[in-house]
């Protein structure tokens, strides 16, 4: 008799259920990365004479900037609402998480306004010193620079949610520990809180970037090639679009190296930490430094929403001919509904997932995930045609059996309903959750588990009596992160939604297209306005744990 | 026993598909459809479903449906995406002496798959104060060293532009299409960046001095609530170039029955009421755009602009030569 291969004798059979699950969701990844065993597609040599090398540059300078704006402004900013106290911090701890319920798009759309030529600003400084055009220098908003900046301002907040739950949850003792040491703040940061926080911090980078390379509508806007408008124009432009999933599959290898890499430096150490002993207090700053510390975050909360938050407000109520009639109920219920539902199946997905993981560690498996995650580095038009082919697949089978048998057509039963559209979301936000979940997980020592074994837990006691109380945080953000995310959702909801069937996101990118900007105002600002319940809801869940 | 338990489970999903309506994709947004649908079922009494995206992604959409799709009807904002849509074998041809009439043979698909239904001029835009009228002829001379750093026009990626090269493509062939790509680079006063309206915006604002956009985008901002663009709209003109030769570069927007359509007829009803004289006097009113048949009365904003010769080229060639189009912008480097 054969024997059976190593990997597979490993598995235990709970996994094979939730590895069928994780199949099906990878089918549009796969469909994507199996474009690389279809031949070279006829538009390669044009590609590599021409523009490929732009693409390339441009994604990873973006990839950078991004990766330094987020890095920067999301860690510092954390680490002084988590440790210190100072004027406003209260405020801002959940003022800079604001951003966040700002598209990408919107902001770049907002800030061109603001200043562009014929904007105000330029206006304003043309005629007080009555100069014209091009006598005077202003930064071009529309360009890389200003692409970075734009996504830096609105994708931070992944950084700050994460990195400031690890600095607070961080024990006192290990500060203490630096001081007895003689370690200064600045190193006490460096060697001590950053070390810890980076699981945390790298998932939020890596969830921002994975954001900034699916990007289309910021990048597509200021006029910068990178892969994301590249696919689109080698799929629509040149009509091939065997190229355009090759190059999808590229753009997936480079989210691929950012994780793997990701991946190989956490294995060289391992943080989760005894808990249980007291979190950090909070210090109090010099004056003068508390005084920069909240100017900085002012300016911070300024720069990513305040500022476009009231030129829309601006065009809302002076500019726009749309107001908020019958019809913005209906698209404000539709868009509830959708980001509430999805919401709550992607968190109980990853939590199902990385549960498993941690109980029954096994390669094949932890390899499935990893790949599902990646949907969130593809942009959404990519997933949802990755979806419809399995979909369409089955209920083509399922009414070709139904038509053989009763005579009755079926019709779409998955692909032509809000089930498609939901599935499409969760393949594109998994990760997202996955990696808050994940990054809750590992906080929870080891040694619990073992604690709770000893105690005759079962691991379903374990989960619901321990882990989950510890992990609500975490499972929260998560569940923040998607709701918000799916709010925003454009691409696969305007190629998968049903007959009828409007969100806000689809309105105001239709009069934005339109290059209606100002007709579009009132849709954007209700979907800021959503997504500050839940960043409220948050923040007041999280203040009076600490209490 | 089990099958009569199917029908019955399955009775409410087809009874769905009894009533009188016709579903429709449209690349065209929801608020430049929406009024002309609704005023459709008033008359009719037909139901009018829509889903709008963006026209390439709803084709894939229809493709992967494949028979089993809801849609009858697909509607886009120019010629290259329906001979696409014929290309990949998605729409029907069909029989109606009311389109046949009313539509201009050079707006309408060889096989009668397609149709227009308004049309979208792409003229040049100039500052008025800096240009004048008599320096202006053709496309084809915007690519001159004369013209260095005064020209304005948006990303290569817009399906418009790329129609405008292809029509070039067509006229005078690759290398000359090449050629004026080139030069018109050349003469860039900046990078492609925005849509038309920020083009037209930057003639107005000095930052360059010749623009080519579409002339639906200058209308609605000659009705904007924003005053700095209202006021842009002042120092601008529109020139009509190429009118002794081959006329100024349109594209439509049209529509074609899909192939495995339920409600053929009534799409079809669909498309003749899109054609008669109020229909097309609406595209004009509400979003400037030229109505595809003759004899319409014309917008008083649309008759202030002048009247001009319009390319007469067979749209379909747009879409066949569009791939090329692409190459030779990528080649031109411009972006």
């Amino acid at each position: 008799m054969k024997a059976t291969p190593r990997w597979l004798h490993r598995m235990p059979w709970h996994l094979w259920p939730l590895l069928l699950i994780v199949a099906v969701l990878l089918t549009p990844i796969v469909s994507v990365l199996s474009s690389f065993f279809q031949g070279p597609a006829p538009s390669w040599p044009h590609l590599v004479d021409t523009v490929l090398w732009e693409y390339t540059l441009n994604s990873i300078y973006l990839v950078l900037g991004v990766g330094f704006g987020v890095l920067v402004l999301g860690v510092s900013s954390a680490w002084f609402v988590a440790r210190y106290e100072f004027f406003g911090r209260r405020q801002f701890e959940w003022l800079l998480l604001l951003p966040l319920s700002m598209p990408a798009y919107i902001i770049a759309y907002t800030y061109t306004g603001i200043l562009d030529f014929s904007g105000p600003v330029q206006s304003f400084i043309r005629k007080t010193f009555s100069v014209g055009y091009g006598d005077y220098y202003f930064p071009e908003i529309r360009s890389i620079g200003g692409a970075i900046v734009m996504m830096s301002l609105v994708l931070y907040p992944y950084v700050y949610l994460l990195a400031r739950t690890s600095f607070k949850n961080q024990s006192q003792s290990l500060a203490d520990a630096g001081k007895t040491l003689g370690l200064s703040p600045l190193q006490s940061f460096c060697r001590i809180a950053l070390p810890i926080a980076r699981p945390a911090i790298i998932a939020g980078t890596i969830l921002a970037l994975m954001e900034t390379l699916a990007d289309y509508g910021t990048v597509q806007y200021f006029g910068v090639n990178v892969f994301s408008t590249g696919i689109f124009r080698t799929w629509f432009g040149l009509d091939d679009a065997l190229a355009a999933r090759q190059l999808a599959s590229v753009l997936l290898m480079m989210v691929f190296a950012l994780l793997l890499l990701e991946k190989l430096a956490r294995s060289k150490a391992s943080y989760s930490l005894p808990s249980g002993s007291m979190s950090s207090k909070r210090r109090s700053l010099k004056p003068v430094y508390a005084c920069v510390v909240s100017l900085c975050c002012g300016l911070l909360f300024l720069f990513g929403f305040l500022l476009p938050f009231t030129q829309l407000l601006y065009w809302s109520l002076f500019e726009s001919t749309k107001g908020f009639d019958q019809e913005y109920w209906h698209l404000l219920s539709n868009s509830l509904k959708l980001a509430g539902i999805t919401s709550l199946l992607t968190v109980l997905l990853a939590l199902l997932l990385s549960y498993s993981q941690r109980l029954w560690p096994s390669k094949l498996f932890n390899g499935a995930v990893f790949t599902a995650g990646l949907g969130y580095a593809i942009p959404g038009t990519i997933i949802a045609v990755g979806v419809m082919a399995p979909f369409s697949w089955l209920d083509h089978s399922i009414h070709d059996f139904f038509e053989k048998h009763s005579e009755i057509s079926t019709g779409l039963i998955f692909s032509g309903t809000l089930f498609i559209l939901i599935f499409a979301y969760i393949v594109r936000f998994l990760a997202v959750a996955l990696g808050n979940i994940k990054s809750g997980l590992l906080n929870i020592h080891q040694s619990i588990d073992d604690a709770a074994k000893s105690l005759g837990l079962t691991p379903w006691q374990s989960i619901v009596r321990i882990h989950l109380p510890l992990l609500r945080p975490s499972l929260i953000s998560a569940a923040l992160l998607v709701f918000v995310d799916t709010l925003k959702e454009l691409p696969a909801t305007l190629v998968l939604r049903p007959f009828n069937f409007n969100t806000l996101a689809v309105k105001s990118f239709e009069l934005a297209n339109d290059e209606q900007l100002a007709n579009a105002a009132p849709s954007v600002i209700t979907i800021v306005l959503i997504g500050l319940i839940p960043v409220i809801l948050l923040n007041f869940y999280m203040q009076r744990s600490q209490n | 026993m089990l099958r009569s338990l199917i029908s019955i489970l399955l009775l409410g999903a087809s009874c769905l598909t009894v009533a009188s309506e016709v579903n429709i994709y449209s690349a065209r947004n929801e608020q430049l459809i929406k009024p002309l649908l609704d005023q459709f079922t008033q008359e009719t009494g037909i139901k009018v479903n829509l889903v709008t995206g963006k026209a390439d992604a709803l084709l894939s959409r229809l493709q992967s449906e494949g028979d089993l799709s809801p849609a009858d009807l697909l509607i886009t904002t120019d010629a290259g995406r329906l001979h696409r849509a014929k290309e990949a074998g998605v729409l029907q041809s069909i029989d109606s002496p009311v389109l046949e009439a009313k539509i201009p043979a050079h707006y309408q698909d060889t096989d009668n798959q397609w149709f227009g239904l308004s049309l979208r001029a792409r003229p040049i835009f100039y500052n008025k104060e800096t240009v004048k009228p008599e320096q202006l002829s053709t496309y084809e001379a915007l690519a001159g060293s004369e013209f260095k750093g005064e020209i304005c026009i948006r990303s290569s990626e817009n399906i418009y532009n790329q129609s405008l090269v292809a029509s070039m493509i067509a006229a005078d062939g690759k290398e000359s299409a090449l050629d004026f790509a080139k030069g018109l680079v050349k003469n860039f006063a900046q990078p492609p960046k925005g849509g038309d309206r920020d083009q037209i915006s930057a003639v107005a604002n000095g930052v360059c001095d010749i623009a080519i956009a579409n002339t639906y985008y200058f209308g609605g901002m000659t009705q904007s609530k924003n005053t700095a663009e209202k006021a842009a709209t002042e120092k601008v003109a529109i020139f009509w170039p190429n009118q002794e030769g081959r006329g100024v570069h349109v594209n439509i927007s049209g529509a074609g029955v899909i192939k495995t359509a339920k409600n053929k007829d009534n799409a079809i009803k669909l498309l003749e009421f899109l054609v008669n004289s109020d229909s097309q006097a609406w595209y004009a009113n509400v979003n400037f755009e030229y109505p595809v048949v003759e004899g319409v009365k014309a917008n008083e904003t649309l008759l202030s602009w002048g009247t001009f010769k319009a390319d007469t080229i067979n749209l379909s060639r747009l879409g066949e030569l569009n791939r090329q189009a692409v190459e030779i912008m990528d080649k031109a480097g411009w972006r």
